[in-house]
């Protein structure tokens, strides 16, 4: 399994720094990223040791937080009951499928327009973005929900916001809870691009300040602090998805088992 | 059929339309707020937005944008003109570049990681390792080691749809029964046959979902892409143009009733690009849809 | 013929050990009167059944039997309310339960159905399960219904897998725990959709004896839908052989070897007599069917 990275980080290190590969004249080294990271007094001024790093890892995490609990806040509702009310839907939805295909980056001059504190545009990108995924896959989750079901809650004699309660909802949270993983990834996304375009502080501001400013490693510091920071936050959803979902963790470990 | 089920489908649409045309409505008074907010009447609205900490002169987000009537006059005024048609041109072949690579590369990539065991333990962790890292964090990196503006971008648009096709391809590919193997097996196929013939086709509905996810994030990275190294920002360079572009120059020249427009050309041309995929998936795989 | 073994009644404690020839059935009874049934499909009309009655007394086991997809589910669904009836009439009791001014039965649990492909909520356990219905009527509080669901699951061999979820039980255990979940309800009609069809013919001789058991402490009119004779001959009072679409009913035989059974029954005399009588009938519209490529449901 690590064969992988041992291939990757060699190639990596023997292309820039041993090899000197035309191409990668300017990419900072392996050793000299690694150096930087964990110096205590780096010369770009970001590493593991200095409370800027976390200033910027903080204000991103904090961006994407607000915006994922928004968009779950007002995206889970909106498709459940897409899925579930032909009525809503057909108010709804067409609205919903015309604003979908606009690409959540064009809306940034807009968004700068319409809203008058940067913050708040850059947390309604990766609101945007987020509430989308999450929509979708809460409504195809109640679709998923095998007719017989609702069939048996019915005879069963549940009345209609009990049969929503009772089956619609813990019916749909497989779906749901997938589409919040990608939602977490969709506003990571959606955020680094805001706040490479517009912003002060976050990880996507840094990455676009140390290219202008020629400060490279820091580049590359500020990408694998994404990549490790956005796993951890899909993971985190994964788990709460798991707790909640016990039924489902121990059907597939029989499964497995099987 | 009783005849309200023959109405349903009508009644879905009108119901639709109902809800656009008011949406179109609340926009228009909305956006035209500055106008008729001024009046004695209103007086208690804008104190209770300025007590809300909003600036009183219009309604607060839609009250900034242009209306819609603005917008279609700005389209009627544009769409004579050839610059835009060009910012169509090139954003879609940015777009089916970057695409096709990650169909091209992604596609044997994701079947060779689902096919043999040594390449997925090895790949596959890195991998994901690498998957979290926006494609647009990429864009300084890829600048750096690219010897041109249009590769890089190309690059940072391949990244985008290569990921979710190569995951589509090995999840696809891992969920093909394993009975269709074991009767290949049993009916004499050798290791090519049934590469050919199950795991090809039984990957390719998978492969289409990922080429249609991917193709949005394709539009996605396109844009922004265009956005950032046309303008803005600290990434400068001269290789601009495409509707990434047009928007944020749009939004430089103040003109806001074209930003609007540039978003929904996009919109429109990402919706073209995803049913175009869709009918083409549809083809490649016509066991799928009953008759 | 061997002399038929009377099921052992046991008693919950607090509860009345009633032996089942004192029960006297008084309601289940379904009239289905000339029932019609076409769906609109996108290749045209299809006339699923087709001017078909049939009598059910209360307190009767009333097996369907008939080919794959030739319509039975579909009067199965009628009853229950799931599709509306495009002409006929059907009552449970004497009140109409669907006709041509209402062509949909209301839903609810006088007429609980069981489910094919088994439609235990996977995220509830067994025991969430079975009080579902007392609980969302409001009949019985928490603790009632959970009281009740344990006594009925002990009745029915069930004791153990309360608190475990439906996916860790085999599927023979999840078919009875949700025949419990329908009887909890006291419902006059246990309609019972090919609930069988997915098990191996041994856990199915034991399921057979175990829904007998059920039957003979709670004297429900049972509907049962299956494409399997012989268990139709085993269970039923009265077994109906349909016709391929349309579907109608072809034979309808009394089955008059005495309840209760056991599955000695199965090789006794006048079982096998009952089964050549019927097969041949049942052979034809299976042919019929395999010839004209009927599809599932």
């Amino acid at each position: 399994m690590l064969t992988g990275f041992g291939l990757f980080l060699g190639g990596w290190y023997l292309a820039v720094e041993v090899w000197r590969l035309p191409r990668f004249a300017e990419m900072p080294g392996l050793t000299v990223v690694v150096k930087e990271w964990l110096s205590k007094d780096p010369t770009y001024g970001l590493s593991l040791y200095t409370p800027e790093y976390y200033q910027h890892i903080g204000r991103s995490v904090w961006r994407v937080a607000q915006a994922f609990t928004l968009a779950t806040v007002f995206g889970v509702p909106l498709g459940l009951f897409l899925g579930w009310s032909r009525r809503f839907r057909d108010h709804v939805f067409p609205v919903f499928e015309l604003l979908r295909p606009i690409p959540v980056l064009a809306w940034v001059p807009l968004a700068i327009v319409m809203f008058v504190a940067s913050e708040s545009a850059v947390i309604y990108l990766a609101f945007l973005a987020s509430f989308f995924a999450t929509a979708l896959n809460a409504m195809l989750g109640v679709k998923s929900i095998d007719e017989s079901y609702l069939r048996a809650a019915e005879c069963l004699g549940a009345s209609r916001s009990q049969v929503f309660r009772h089956v619609i909802l813990p019916g749909a949270l497989p779906f749901i809870f997938t589409g919040l993983q990608i939602s977490v990834g969709v506003a990571w996304f959606s955020l680094v691009a805001a706040e490479m375009v517009s912003g002060q502080y976050g990880l996507g501001y840094v990455i676009n300040t140390s290219y202008s400013m020629v400060r490279y490693p820091t580049i590359i510091i500020g990408m694998i602090t994404l990549g490790v920071v956005g796993y951890l936050t899909s993971a985190m959803v994964r788990v709460v998805g798991d707790l909640l979902m016990q039924w489902r963790v121990r059907e597939l470990a029989l499964r497995g088992q099987a | 059929m009783t005849a309200s089920a023959k109405a349903a489908p009508a009644l879905s649409f009108a119901r639709g339309v109902v809800s656009i045309a008011v949406l179109l409505l609340l926009w228009e008074v909305g956006a035209r707020s500055k106008h008729w907010m001024t009046g004695e009447l209103f007086a208690p609205l804008r104190a209770i937005l300025q007590a809300l900490g909003f600036k009183p002169h219009h309604l607060p987000l839609v009250g900034a944008a242009p209306p819609p009537s603005g917008v279609l006059r700005s389209w009627a005024a544009i769409v004579t003109d050839s610059g835009y048609w060009q910012s169509w041109a090139k954003s879609f072949l940015r777009v089916a570049a970057g695409f096709t690579a990650a169909m091209l590369v992604g596609i044997p990539f994701g079947l060779l990681l689902a096919v043999n065991r040594t390449a997925f333990g090895v790949a596959f962790p890195l991998f994901e390792v690498l998957r979290p890292i926006p494609p647009l964090a990429w864009v300084p990196a890829s600048i750096i080691f690219w010897p041109t503006q249009e590769l890089s971008i190309s690059f940072v648009t391949f990244l985008g749809a290569f990921y979710t096709i190569v995951i589509n391809v090995v999840g696809g590919a891992k969920a093909i029964d394993v009975r269709y193997f074991q009767a290949a097996r049993a009916m004499g196929s050798s290791r090519w046959d049934v590469f050919r013939r199950i795991i090809l086709p039984g990957t390719l509905p998978s492969i289409v979902v990922g080429a249609v996810v991917g193709m949005g994030i394709t539009w996605e990275v396109v844009v922004a892409a265009e956005m950032i190294s046309g303008g803005g920002s600290q990434i400068g360079g001269t290789g601009g143009g495409g509707l990434g572009f047009f928007i944020w120059n749009s939004y430089v020249g103040g003109s806001y009733e074209q930003i609007v427009v540039g978003m929904i050309s996009i919109g429109i041309a990402g919706f073209i690009s995803s049913e175009l995929l869709r009918l083409l998936g549809r083809r490649v795989t016509p066991w799928l849809t009953p008759r | 013929m061997p002399a038929a073994r009377r099921p052992e009644v046991t008693a919950a404690p607090g509860r009345e050990a009633r032996p089942f020839a004192e029960a006297v059935p008084s309601r289940g009874a379904i009239r289905i009167e000339n029932v019609v049934k076409v769906y609109g499909g996108r290749s045209g009309a299809v006339t699923a059944v087709d001017g078909c009655s049939l009598d059910i007394a209360a307190g009767e086991i009333f097996m369907v039997v008939g080919p794959s997809g030739c319509g039975k589910t579909t009067l199965l669904n009628a009853v229950a309310g799931f599709h509306d009836i495009s002409a006929g009439r059907i009552t449970l009791d004497g009140q109409v339960l669907c006709d041509g001014t209402h062509p949909q039965a209301p839903r609810g649990p006088d007429r609980v159905v069981v489910f094919q492909n088994g439609a235990l909520f996977p995220w509830q356990t067994n025991l969430e399960n079975v009080i579902f219905g007392p609980v969302m009527q409001r009949k019985l509080s928490k603790r009632d219904a959970t009281d009740k669901a344990m006594d009925m699951m002990a009745d029915a061999g069930l004791s153990g897998i309360e608190h475990s979820y439906p996916a860790e039980v085999s599927s023979g255990v999840r078919r009875r725990v949700e025949i419990v979940r329908a009887l909890m309800n006291d419902p006059k009609v246990l309609l019972l959709d090919e609930p069988y069809r997915a098990l191996d013919a041994l856990t199915k001789s034991v399921m057979h004896e175990a829904l007998l058991r059920i039957y003979y402490k709670n004297k429900v009119t049972i509907f049962f839908i299956t494409h399997d004779l012989e268990e139709a001959l085993f269970l039923g009072h009265k077994v109906a052989v349909m016709t391929t679409r349309p579907c109608r009913p072809k034979t309808i035989l009394t089955v008059d070897i005495p309840h209760p059974r056991d599955y000695s029954v199965l090789t006794s005399k006048r079982f096998r007599e009952l089964t050549r009588e019927t097969s041949a009938a049942v052979h034809e519209e299976a042919l019929k069917a395999f010839q004209s490529g009927e599809r599932e449901g």
